[in-house]
């Protein structure tokens, strides 16, 4: 089997500290991680080929060329191989030119089985470029993904939906976007970091891609953020102290009248 | 861009063969849009024959839309998003929304890659630009810690998810007249997706992304027997019950109830935390709330600033009084009745 499970290096998240003033999250440009849910995409990959010996797993990313470290975590973690998609003229791509660049990568590489993706990044959070990249390559698009079993030529999942879960069965090929309940990422041996260290992955452009520059980053992404703030996270707050017991009243007091202007309670008497 | 494209689609979101009461926000959204333009508003409806479509009129949409795919049964993502895209082509609106919910945030990409358009995620608010009419879409990102507003200035239609909450329903009004049309599509019954169960979640809780109001505990509430008063608040206040990580590594609450970036991420009207310090990451999945309540004993933590009411003093002394007063208030207004 074919599997190509797509990565994307996020900015890390341990050494967040935040600007008193402005709110704006403050961090290390070099602290970069695999996006998390990317990390359970590639242990299901692994698991995979775990059950079907001969299956190769491709990591495939978009990012600047500092991205091989993420390729160098997925082959760690049970990637046979990587592709970084890297050059100017991607930058500044929305979800759909980057999920063009993506659809462009699969056809290159060849007949693909199953693709993996998280569902979400957690610095874009659109969790748009998996089901655009399905569309594009005329896949169907599985999301939501807590169970994935291998039946022949299908696969048989569970989506999470708000309601409950829905079990379907999918011929393959197609794309599946996973959440955080398909499976636990085990910590790669050291001996797989050291491996993995020593890879090397080709890098394509839009010429390998067969794109015009055109075609991709900014001038082939239909959105434009035309501006960008900081939340004002600051609110003006009420403060009650709940000393002794007339301030513990007063302050139960004040929570039960804002809860009734918010309508949670029933106002006037109850 | 085409001249007599200038509605407003709205995406019903369709659950357990009925229409989601969420529908009624996005169509609110669709008139706040169409405001002075008095642009048609259509809510669109998929493979349900729907019991009560007047109902969205009622709620403010122009038209009700019911597409009919031509067999019955569940139909999985690749034929409703085939329908989408081919109602959206023949009616060419100029804006279309869903609700960001599994569903919409599965089909909306789906159709605006199909359509070659832009799609912008999860907006907590929208707007016309007055200097060129275009939609303005906000959303959070990287965890709360920025909003962007973006525009899809060269393509059409415009399309956003938006997220459920984030506007409140308008009143019914039972004058209201529009159209209601049925569109009959004659689909294949084969596809590579077949829907084989569902299981419905039977759990009585509360699910935590859909609770209007959501109570949270930290590391503050100090035990697990204190954490469990939590559960008594939620249940006097009908709200959903949510944990730090801390607490949750803690043992004192599982790993779906938690919220933060790591965890699952609430917009409630009300959200209250107690005995939670407010570290980044628990408020990037909360810090969009329309009232924050927090109870802390230290007044400077990051919580208290970002509330509209603090409480400072001892969490669970604080929590067992609450939801004394509100078990007593609700007693009495039974026992006035
Ligand atoms: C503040 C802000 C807001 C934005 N809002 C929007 C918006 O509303 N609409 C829009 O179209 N664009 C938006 N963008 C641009 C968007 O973030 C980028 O296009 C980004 O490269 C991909 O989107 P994502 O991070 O949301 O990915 P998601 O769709 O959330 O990622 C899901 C999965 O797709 C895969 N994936 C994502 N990116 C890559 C990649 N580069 N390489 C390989 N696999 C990948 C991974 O498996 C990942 O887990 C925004 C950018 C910013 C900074
Ligand atoms: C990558 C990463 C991801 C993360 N994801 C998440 C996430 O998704 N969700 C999340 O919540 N956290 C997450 N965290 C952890 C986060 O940084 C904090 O550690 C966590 O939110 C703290 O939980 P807490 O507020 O319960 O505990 P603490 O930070 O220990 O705060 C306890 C608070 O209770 C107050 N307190 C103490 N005693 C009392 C009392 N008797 N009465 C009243 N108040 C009292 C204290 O003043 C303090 O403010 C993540 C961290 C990292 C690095």
């Amino acid at each position: 089997m074919n599997v190509i499970v797509f990565i994307k290096q996020v900015p890390g998240t341990t050494n967040v500290r935040m600007d008193p003033a402005t709110g704006a999250m403050l961090r290390d440009p070099s602290d970069t991680v695999l996006n998390p849910l990317d990390e359970h995409a590639i242990t299901e990959a692994a698991k995979i080929k775990d059950g079907q010996p001969g299956t190769v797993v491709t990591a495939l990313t978009m990012g600047p060329p500092s991205a091989v470290k993420a390729l160098q975590e997925a082959c760690a973690r049970g990637a046979d191989q990587g592709v970084l998609l890297s050059h100017k003229a991607f930058a500044g791509s929305d979800t759909i030119a980057t999920s063009r660049a993506l659809a462009a990568a699969v056809r290159k590489l060849g007949p693909v089985d199953l693709i993996l993706a998280g569902e979400k990044s957690i610095d874009g959070e659109t969790g748009q470029v998996g089901p655009m990249t399905a569309a594009m390559l005329e896949l169907p698009a599985v999301t939501f993904v807590r169970r994935l079993n291998l039946e022949g030529g299908r696969i048989r999942v569970q989506r999470l939906v708000e309601d409950g879960v829905e079990e379907l069965a999918v011929t393959l090929p197609a794309l599946v976007t996973v959440v955080r309940d398909i499976n636990n990422p085990p910590l790669p041996s050291l001996r797989r970091y050291v491996m993995a260290k020593k890879m090397t992955f080709p890098v394509w452009g839009p010429e390998e891609l067969g794109l015009k520059e055109t075609d991709t980053g900014l001038k082939a992404s239909p959105t434009r953020v035309v501006k960008v703030f900081s939340p004002k996270f600051a609110r003006s707050t009420a403060i009650f102290r709940a000393d002794g017991e007339a301030g513990l009243d007063a302050s139960v007091q004040a929570v039960i009248d804002l809860l009734r202007t918010k309508e949670i309670l029933k106002k006037g008497g109850a | 861009m085409e001249q007599n494209s200038n509605g407003i689609m709205v995406l019903a979101e369709v659950r357990g063969g009925a229409i989601h009461p969420v529908t009624r926000e996005m169509v609110a959204w669709g008139r706040k849009l169409a405001g002075q333009f008095s642009r048609p508003v259509t809510c669109v409806i998929i493979g349900i024959d729907p019991d009560d479509p007047e109902d969205l009129i009622r709620y403010g949409a122009d038209r009700v839309l019911s597409v009919n795919p031509g067999f019955t049964g569940n139909s999985p993502a690749t034929p409703t998003a085939g329908l989408f895209v081919d109602v959206i082509r023949e009616e060419r609106p100029a804006i279309v929304i869903a609700p960001a919910t599994t569903s919409g945030r599965t089909l909306m990409p789906i159709a605006a890659a199909r359509l070659n358009t832009g799609l912008t995620a999860d907006c907590t608010d929208l707007a016309i630009d007055p200097k060129d009419g275009l939609l303005l879409q906000t959303r959070p990102a990287i965890g709360g810690n920025v909003m962007a507003t973006i525009k899809t200035p060269n393509t059409l239609p415009q399309m956003a998810t938006v997220r459920p909450r984030s506007i409140r329903p308008l009143q019914p009004d039972s004058a209201r007249r529009g159209q209601v049309l049925v569109k009959t599509y004659e689909m294949p019954d084969s596809w590579p997706e077949q829907l084989l169960s569902f299981i419905r979640d039977e759990r009585k809780e509360i699910n935590l992304e859909e609770a209007e109001i959501v109570v949270t505990g930290g590391k503050g509430m100090k035990t697990k027997e204190n954490f469990a008063l939590l559960e008594d608040l939620a249940a006097a206040l009908g709200a959903g019950l949510g944990a730090t990580r801390a607490a949750v590594e803690a043992g004192w609450a599982p790993f779906t109830r938690q919220v933060g970036l790591t965890g699952k991420t609430v917009a409630p009207k009300v959200y209250i935390a107690a005995g939670v310090s407010g570290k980044i990451q628990h408020l990037a999945g909360m810090i969009t709330s329309e009232t924050i309540i927090a109870v802390n004993e230290d007044p400077e933590a990051q919580m208290v600033k970002v509330a509209d009411l603090a409480v400072i003093g001892d969490a669970p002394a604080v929590v067992e009084k609450l939801t004394k007063a509100l078990i007593h208030l609700k007693n009495k207004r039974k026992g006035g009745a």
